[in-house]
């Protein structure tokens, strides 16, 4: 019987022959990443009463959350990663001017195909971008893991999802998975490993395959996968990485699947999820109207280069309604080293929209919080009550194209009115 | 057996009303439980902290891959959790933290709220009253873990202290 690419790789990274969905084995991850639950890791490792770590090659720690400091608490847990992480010689360490951990490793080359990484982010599964395997933990996992080098993980069942293309106009990997989450709510792929197929997927830039995989955990996913191609060695080549340094790794054609899914991409339409959950979406003329105070364009779903240069391009010429906010956060330095120097840095400033340092920002409610009452819609990946400063506040979710014509109008807004303005 | 008055919740409980972000600042659990399901009001505070058993529907405890959603659990004096599905991360935190996770839709279709339900890992069911409900017992690695109470325990145990 064929096997599907979760199945294959976790029996690679449990060095053993072969691998079932249903199985539970030790696995030795790749990468073991931790962000700003990094300090929780070292202390638990105190209490564990060693610092024998088992690899330290396999360790990355981002400052990506709360970054910079806000305060004595939050520096004083920074200050303990820097030290821990200078005393072992974690050489994949990134300060609190680096951004989200999940793009700076990928941007720097340290996720390949065929790996298993584990990280103490939910959306680590955006590492399926790149044909690897990447799952959220807590950080008694990542401490674990620390030490021992492995962890107890289930063989997922693997969701076939096959994209069609090309999209409408106006139309991204955003809206795809809006529309999927929708559809099959946010625990239809519960404990599942999600792999994207289809004629939309193959070709695709890897920040769009970056929003798939990423948004796959909504589904309640344990890894997203999208098979490694010409665009994948390419990305890895920019970065310095070479075919010999990593396997890729393809599902069989008579891989078992539990479910598959086929989505139209010529039939979608921007998508919007509304409060208080990521699976409550509406096609955008089913909410069109609705009033903002805030639009936040930002987090590790939408905040790449392209993400950014698709807003601008939208927000160029055009002023922030009257008494809304657009708050920009660039996923990562290297986003905004970017567009700096292309010009989309002013772009948005002209505009009237105010930037931030790269990191998590809004999205893991530091910074651009809300006071009851407001609504701010969101490029992010989550809506839950209270995750953007008070209870009694309404977090809309949509693309970056919708973020910007909704910044424009002050009220959300079908973006395909501005593309059809320049047609 | 572990059990006693429970609090039932509805389908996708949210790691975000289970722990709000902003107090992820602590990782001790009794700290974590002041304010555990603040966004719901004090009232389910209160009664979650009277109660020894959490009931709820589907999805539970979806979102975030933050171990303090299960960890304030047990700080607030939870020994199980029983849902109709889990979120894989929460699930797993459960394990890891020594809190007893159980899927088993029909008991949680049965129990009202406030009711008294005990479990039973060993046997796998789940009784309410005069009622007994069956789930799945964990493969044995799993019960490795939580007979240590936790991974950490654990690894300490049978890794760390092999080394010394």
């Amino acid at each position: 019987m064929g096997k599907t690419f979760a199945e294959k790789v976790m029996a690679k990274a449990a060095g053993i022959e072969q691998a079932t969905a249903g199985q539970v084995i030790n696995v030795y991850p790749d990468l073991i990443m931790s962000h700003a639950a990094s300090w929780r890791c070292i202390r638990t490792l105190e209490k564990m009463g060693t610092d024998e770590l088992y690899d330290v090659k396999r360790i990355a720690m981002v400052m990506d959350h709360n970054s910079p400091a806000r305060t004595a608490k939050t520096a004083a847990d920074q200050k303990l990663c820097r030290a821990f992480a200078k005393s072992k010689g974690i050489d994949k360490f990134y300060d609190v001017d680096a951004g989200i951990a999940h793009v700076v490793l990928m941007e720097d080359g340290h996720v390949r195909p065929g790996m298993v990484l584990i990280g103490t982010d939910s959306h680590s599964t955006i590492y399926g971008a790149l044909g690897a395997a990447g799952t959220g933990v807590g950080f008694s996992e990542v401490t674990a893991t620390w030490v021992s080098g492995y962890l107890w993980m289930k063989v997922p069942n693997s969701i076939k999802v096959v994209i069609n293309g090309p999209l409408s106009p106006g139309t991204t990997a955003k809206d795809v998975m809006l529309k999927l989450i929708g559809d099959v709510s946010a625990d239809g792929g519960t404990y599942c490993s999600i792999e994207f197929h289809g004629s939309y997927v193959r070709g695709l830039s890897v920040s769009e395959r970056m929003t798939l995989c990423n948004l796959a955990m909504e589904l309640g996913a344990k890894f997203a996968y999208v098979p490694p191609d010409e665009v994948t060695r390419a990305y890895l080549a920019e970065r310095g990485v070479q075919p010999h340094e990593y396997e890729e790794i393809y599902p069989d054609e008579d891989a078992v699947y539990s479910r598959v899914i086929t989505v139209e991409g010529a039939e979608l339409t921007p998508q919007i999820a509304c409060p208080h959950t990521v699976d409550h979406v509406l096609p955008i003329s089913a909410v069109a109207g609705q009033k903002v105070d805030q639009v936040f364009i930002g987090s590790c779903a939408n905040a790449k280069y392209d993400d950014l240069a698709q807003a601008a391009a939208i927000l160029k010429g055009h002023k922030v309604a009257p008494g809304v906010r657009l708050i920009v956060t660039p996923a990562s330095k290297h986003v905004l080293e970017r567009i700096v120097k292309d010009g989309i840095f002013s772009t948005f400033l002209e505009s009237g929209a105010m930037l931030t340092n790269p990191g998590c920002g809004a999205c893991a409610g530091d910074g651009g919080v809300m006071a009851d009452g407001e609504v701010t819609l969101s490029t992010a990946n989550r809506n839950f009550q209270g995750r953007m400063g008070s209870y009694h506040a309404q977090i809309y979710l949509g693309s970056p194209a919708v973020a910007a014509a909704t910044a424009i109008r002050g009220v959300i807004t079908d973006p395909s009115e501005f593309f059809a303005k320049e047609a | 057996m572990v059990g006693g008055t429970c609090i039932k919740f509805g389908d996708s409980i949210n790691t975000d009303v289970i722990i709000p972000a902003r107090y992820l600042v602590s990782i001790d659990p009794q700290e974590l439980a002041e304010h555990a399901f603040e966004p719901l009001g004090e009232e389910v505070q209160n009664r979650l902290r009277q109660s020894k058993v959490v009931v709820a529907g589907v999805n539970f405890g979806c979102g975030s891959a933050r171990e303090q959603a299960a960890s304030c659990l047990v700080g607030a004096g939870i020994q199980v959790v029983i849902a109709k599905s889990f979120a894989r991360v929460f699930f797993r935190n459960s394990i890891n933290t020594g809190l007893l996770a159980v899927e088993c839709p029909d008991a949680v279709e049965h129990i009202g709220d406030g009711d008294s339900v005990f479990v039973d890992a060993t046997e796998g069911t789940v009784t309410v009253g005069s009622d007994t409900f069956h789930f799945e017992p964990y493969p044995e690695s799993l019960r490795k873990i939580l007979d240590a109470g936790g991974l950490i325990p654990y690894v300490t145990q049978h890794v760390v202290a092999g080394r010394r």
